[in-house]
C-alpha cells in the first residue's frame, strides 16, 4: 500500500543559489554578450561599407560577370551573370568531389585490404603508401602533381598519341573522342532507368522467393544484364550510330573531342591519393574489429568465401566503418576548395574573383558558407540515414 | 623386459628440430611470401615492381643527380635530379625573406619551439606549473627572436593579473589557507585600483620596451618558423576555447547549448579556406575604421577559430566517455559547477583525448599550408617561391620532394608519439 508522502516543506533558497534562476542568469549574460558583440561587428561593418562606398545586397548576382572560366560543365561565357558563374563553380566543386569520393573509396578499400594481406611485401608496401600520403599536406601533393603534369608532359604539338591517333596526352590535358549528340542517347538514358527499376524489382522478387522456397536467384547477373543490356539493345535497334568527334591538332591546340584538363586531373588525383590513405586505415580498423569467430562460423555454415564476406563480414564491418567514412567524404568536399591554389575553377575560386571585382566580401563569403553547409549537411544526412539502416537492430 | 616393467621416470626424448623449411629465415620467407600460389605470384610481381621503381629512383635521385652547381642550367639534360637547387635555396626555403644577416634568429626560434614541444611531450612535465614555465619562457624567447623587440603594455599585463587573481580568489576560496587568500585578495585589489585609475585617465598608458635586436615586422617572416608558430599557437589558444565550447555543448542550459552547437557545426561545415578568405577580407570590415590588423594575426585568428571547433568535438568525446557516476559523485560532495568541472571532470576527460588531440595537431600542422592562399609566406610558400628564381627554374619535383620530406619528419614523428602515448595511457585499463 502506497502511503501518501507528506509533501516536503519547500527548502528556502536564496534566489542567487537557486540553480534555475542561476541558469537563466548565465544564459541571459552570455546571449547578451554575444548579441552586443554581433551588434558591434555589424554596425562597424555597415559603417565601413558606407565609407568605402561598397554596395550591399545580392543585386550584383544578376549583372554580367565578365570573367572567363576555363573548365565548365554547362555553357558559360563572360557575358553571363555572376549567378551563373557561381553556379558553374558549384558544379565543378560537386564534380570533383563526387568523383574523388568514388575513386578514394575504391583505392582506399584496396589499400586497406592490402594492409591485412598475409603477404609481407604487399602489407609493408601498403603501409608505406598510407604513411607517405597521410603525413604530407594535401596542398603539397597538389602542387607536385600539377607541376609534374604541366612540366613533364610535352606540348600539344609533341603530344603523346594513343589508340590510332584518337587519344592525345599533352600538358594541356588528356584529349578524348566523344560521340556526337544523337537522338538515340535520350532513349538510351530511358532504357538505363528502366534497367535500374527492373533490377530493383528482380531483387525484391528474388528475396521473396528465397524467403518462401529457399531457392536463390542470380540477382547480380540478372541486374547487370538489365542495366547494361537494355541501353545496348536500344542502341543496336536504332542502327548502332557510331560517329565520334575526334580531337585533332589545329594551330597550337587540339580541336574536337573532349578534354580532361590538367588542373582537374591534378586536383582529382591529389584528393584521391591523400584521402585514400585515411580511408585505408578506416577500412583496416573496421575489418580488424570483427571477431575471428564470425568468419569461422560463416564457413562452418557452408557459406562460400564470397557469401561469407557479403552476408556476414561486410555488414558488421560497415557498422564500424561508416561513421568515420562520413567525415572523410566531408573532408574531400571541403578539401576540393584547395582547387584555388592550382587554378581549377571551383566555387571558392569563382567567389574569389567575384569578391575582387565587386568588393562585396560579406555576401560572397555568405554564399560560400551556405553552399558548403548545404553540401556537408546533405552528405551527413544521407550517411546518417545509411548508418541507421545498417546499424545493429537491437530489441 | 625388466626395463619395461620398471616404472622409472621416463627420460624425455629431445624434441625433434622443425623441418629446415619451417624455421629460420627460410621458414619466414615461406610463411610470409610464398604460402600459396597466389601469394607467390603477388610476391614476384611486387619484387619486380620494387626493383623497377628502385632502379628508377636510384638512377634519378643518386646516380645521375647533380649535387652542386652554379645555376639550374648545369642540371639540364643530365636526366637526373638537381639537388643543387636545395643547397642554393636552403636558407630561403627555411627562413623566407627574413633579413639575411639575421637568419640565426628564426633558426633559434624554431629550435626553441621544438624544445618547447619536445619537453611538453615528456609526461614528467605534465602539471600546470611546469607547463606554464616551459610555455611562458619558450613563448617569450620565440617572439623576442622573431620580432627583435617587444613592447609590453602595462595595462594589458595588469588586466591579465587582475583576471587571474580574481579567478584564484573565487575558486580557491574554500581550499586555500589564510595567507594564500590574503595574497590573492591583495593582488586583485591592487591591480583593480590600477585598472580603474587607468580607465579614469589618471595614470598615463605606459609600456615596457625590451629592445634586443632590430625590429622585423610579420610581413617579412617566412618559412618553417611561420608554419610552426601558426600551428603551435593556433592550437595553444584554440585549446581552452575548444574546451569551453565542448562544455557549452554538454551544458543543461538550452540557449548556451544551442549557441555552441550552432557555432561548432557552422565552422566544421565550411572549408578552412573560406574562413581564411573571411579573415583576410572581412575582419578589417568588422573593426572600427582606422584600426588595421596585421595580416599574420588575421590568419592566426582564422586558424584558432577553426581549430577550436575541432578540438571541441574531440573534448566532447572525452566528456561523453566519462561515467555518469563521476558527475553524481562530484555533486554529492557538494562541489559547485566550476569545482566539479576543473577538479573531477576535465582531468579525467582530457587524459582520454590526448592521443586524438595530437592527431588534430598533425592535421593542423599540415593545414597551415593553406595560409599561402591569402599571401602568408609559410614553409610551403617559401618552397614554391624558390622555383620562381630564373636561375633555378624548372625543378619543381626536387623542391617539393624536399618540402614533403620535412613535413613528413614532423608529422610522422608526432603520429608515432601519439601511438606510443595511447599505449602508455591505456596501461591501467588494458589486461
Amino acid at each position: 500500500m502506497a502511503i501518501a508522502q507528506p509533501a516536503l516543506p519547500k527548502a528556502k533558497v536564496a534566489p542567487w543559489n537557486d540553480p534555475i534562476i542561476r541558469g537563466w542568469f548565465f544564459q541571459i549574460v552570455v546571449i547578451g554578450a554575444v548579441t552586443a558583440l554581433t551588434w558591434y561587428l555589424v554596425s562597424n561593418t555597415i559603417e565601413n561599407l558606407e565609407r568605402q562606398r561598397i554596395a550591399t545586397g545580392f543585386a550584383y548576382l544578376g549583372r554580367e560577370s565578365g570573367f572567363e572560366i576555363g573548365d565548365t560543365m554547362i555553357p558559360y561565357s563572360p557575358a553571363d551573370t555572376y549567378a551563373r558563374a557561381l553556379f558553374v563553380g558549384i558544379l565543378n566543386t560537386l564534380r570533383v568531389s563526387v568523383l574523388g569520393i568514388v575513386l578514394a573509396t575504391i583505392l582506399g578499400t584496396l589499400i586497406g585490404v592490402g594492409r591485412l594481406s598475409p603477404n609481407w611485401l604487399l602489407n609493408k608496401l601498403c603501409e608505406c603508401y598510407v604513411e607517405l600520403f597521410r603525413n604530407v599536406p594535401l596542398l603539397l601533393w597538389l602542387f607536385l602533381i600539377y607541376k609534374v603534369i604541366s612540366e613533364a608532359f610535352p606540348g600539344p604539338r609533341q603530344a603523346i598519341a594513343a589508340l590510332w591517333d584518337t587519344v592525345f596526352l599533352s600538358n594541356r590535358g588528356l584529349y578524348l573522342p566523344v560521340p556526337f549528340a544523337h537522338d538515340v542517347h535520350g532513349w538510351m538514358g530511358v532504357a538505363l532507368l528502366v534497367g535500374i527499376a527492373a533490377t530493383w524489382a528482380i531483387r525484391r522478387w528474388a528475396k521473396a522467393r528465397q524467403a518462401a522456397t529457399g531457392q536463390p536467384f542470380p540477382t547480380i547477373k540478372a541486374g547487370l544484364g538489365a542495366i547494361i543490356g537494355l541501353p545496348l539493345l536500344v542502341w543496336l535497334i536504332s542502327g548502332a550510330p557510331l560517329d565520334f568527334s575526334v580531337p585533332h591538332l589545329k594551330g597550337f591546340n587540339f580541336e574536337g573531342g573532349t578534354v580532361i584538363q590538367p588542373e582537374f586531373t591534378a586536383l582529382l588525383v591529389g584528393l584521391t591519393l591523400y584521402t585514400s590513405a585515411f580511408i585505408a586505415e578506416i577500412v583496416r580498423s573496421g575489418i580488424l574489429a570483427l571477431h575471428k569467430g564470425q568468419s569461422e562460423a560463416a564457413y562452418s555454415l557452408g557459406l562460400t568465401r564470397g557469401q561469407a564476406t557479403r552476408l556476414v563480414l561486410l555488414p558488421q564491418a560497415l557498422r564500424v566503418i561508416v561513421p568515420p567514412m562520413t567525415s572523410q567524404y566531408l573532408n574531400i568536399t571541403k578539401n576540393s576548395s584547395l582547387a584555388i591554389a592550382i587554378g581549377y575553377p571551383d566555387l571558392v575560386a569563382a567567389v574569389n574573383v567575384t569578391i575582387n571585382q565587386t568588393g562585396q566580401a560579406v555576401e560572397n563569403v555568405l554564399i560560400i558558407m551556405a553552399a558548403y553547409l548545404t553540401v556537408s549537411l546533405s552528405i551527413s544526412l544521407f550517411m546518417n540515414w545509411y548508418n541507421r539502416r545498417i546499424a545493429l537492430k537491437e530489441r | 623386459m625388466s626395463q619395461a616393467t620398471e616404472a622409472g621416470p621416463a627420460t624425455p626424448r629431445p624434441a625433434a628440430l622443425p623441418p629446415v623449411v619451417d624455421a629460420g629465415a627460410l621458414g619466414w620467407i615461406r610463411k610470409n611470401l610464398f604460402s600459396s600460389w597466389g601469394n607467390a605470384i603477388t610476391t614476384v610481381l611486387l619484387i619486380a615492381f620494387i626493383v623497377w621503381l628502385g632502379s628508377f629512383l636510384l638512377n634519378w635521385a643518386v646516380l645521375k643527380a647533380t649535387f652542386s652547381a652554379e645555376s639550374g642550367k648545369e642540371c639540364v639534360g643530365t636526366g637526373g635530379a638537381c639537388w643543387a637547387i636545395i643547397g642554393a635555396k636552403l636558407r630561403y626555403i627555411f627562413f623566407g625573406s627574413f633579413p639575411y644577416d639575421q637568419h640565426w634568429r628564426p633558426l633559434f626560434a624554431i629550435v626553441t619551439m621544438l624544445g618547447m614541444l619536445v619537453l611538453s611531450c615528456d609526461r614528467r612535465m605534465w602539471n600546470a606549473g611546469r607547463l606554464a614555465i616551459i610555455w611562458g619562457i619558450g613563448t617569450v624567447i620565440t617572439f623576442m627572436l622573431m620580432f627583435g623587440q617587444i613592447h609590453i603594455p602595462v595595462t594589458l599585463v595588469s588586466a591579465i593579473i587582475f583576471v587571474a587573481s580574481l579567478a584564484a580568489t573565487l575558486f580557491r576560496r574554500t581550499v586555500a589557507d589564510n595567507t594564500e587568500r590574503t595574497v590573492y585578495t591583495a593582488v586583485t585589489v591592487l591591480s583593480g585600483i590600477y585598472l580603474i585609475l587607468r580607465v579614469l585617465g589618471v595614470l598615463p598608458s605606459y609600456s615596457v620596451p625590451i629592445v634586443l635586436f632590430s625590429y622585423v615586422e610579420t610581413g617579412s617572416w617566412g618559412g618553417l618558423a611561420v608554419t610552426m608558430i601558426l600551428a603551435t599557437y593556433g592550437l595553444a589558444f584554440a585549446f581552452p576555447y575548444g574546451i569551453l565550447l565542448a562544455l557549452g555543448r554538454r551544458s543543461n542550459l538550452p540557449l548556451i547549448r544551442g549557441l555552441c552547437i550552432g557555432f561548432i557545426e557552422l565552422i566544421r561545415g565550411v572549408p578552412l579556406i573560406s574562413l581564411l578568405i573571411m579573415a583576410s577580407v572581412m575582419l578589417p570590415l568588422f573593426l572600427p575604421s582606422g584600426t588595421s590588423i596585421d595580416k599574420f594575426l588575421r590568419a592566426q585568428v582564422a586558424v584558432i577559430l577553426f581549430a577550436g571547433a575541432y578540438i571541441a568535438e574531440i573534448v566532447r568525446g572525452g566528456l561523453q566517455a566519462l561515467p555518469k557516476g563521476q558527475f553524481e559523485a562530484a555533486d554529492a560532495m557538494g562541489l559547485n559547477y566550476v569545482q566539479r568541472t576543473t577538479l573531477i571532470v576535465l582531468p579525467q576527460a582530457l587524459r582520454v583525448v590526448i592521443p586524438p588531440l595530437i592527431n588534430t595537431f598533425i592535421g593542423f600542422f599540415k593545414d597551415t599550408s593553406l595560409v599561402l592562399i591569402i599571401g602568408i609566406f609559410d614553409f610551403l610558400k617559401t618552397a614554391s617561391q624558390a622555383l620562381v628564381d630564373p636561375l633555378w627554374t624548372g625543378f619543381p619535383g626536387e623542391i617539393y620532394l624536399f618540402a614533403a620530406a620535412v613535413y613528413f619528419c614532423f608529422c610522422f614523428s608526432m603520429s608515432r608519439y601519439s601511438k606510443y602515448l595511447e599505449h602508455e595511457l591505456n596501461k591501467g585499463t588494458r589486461r
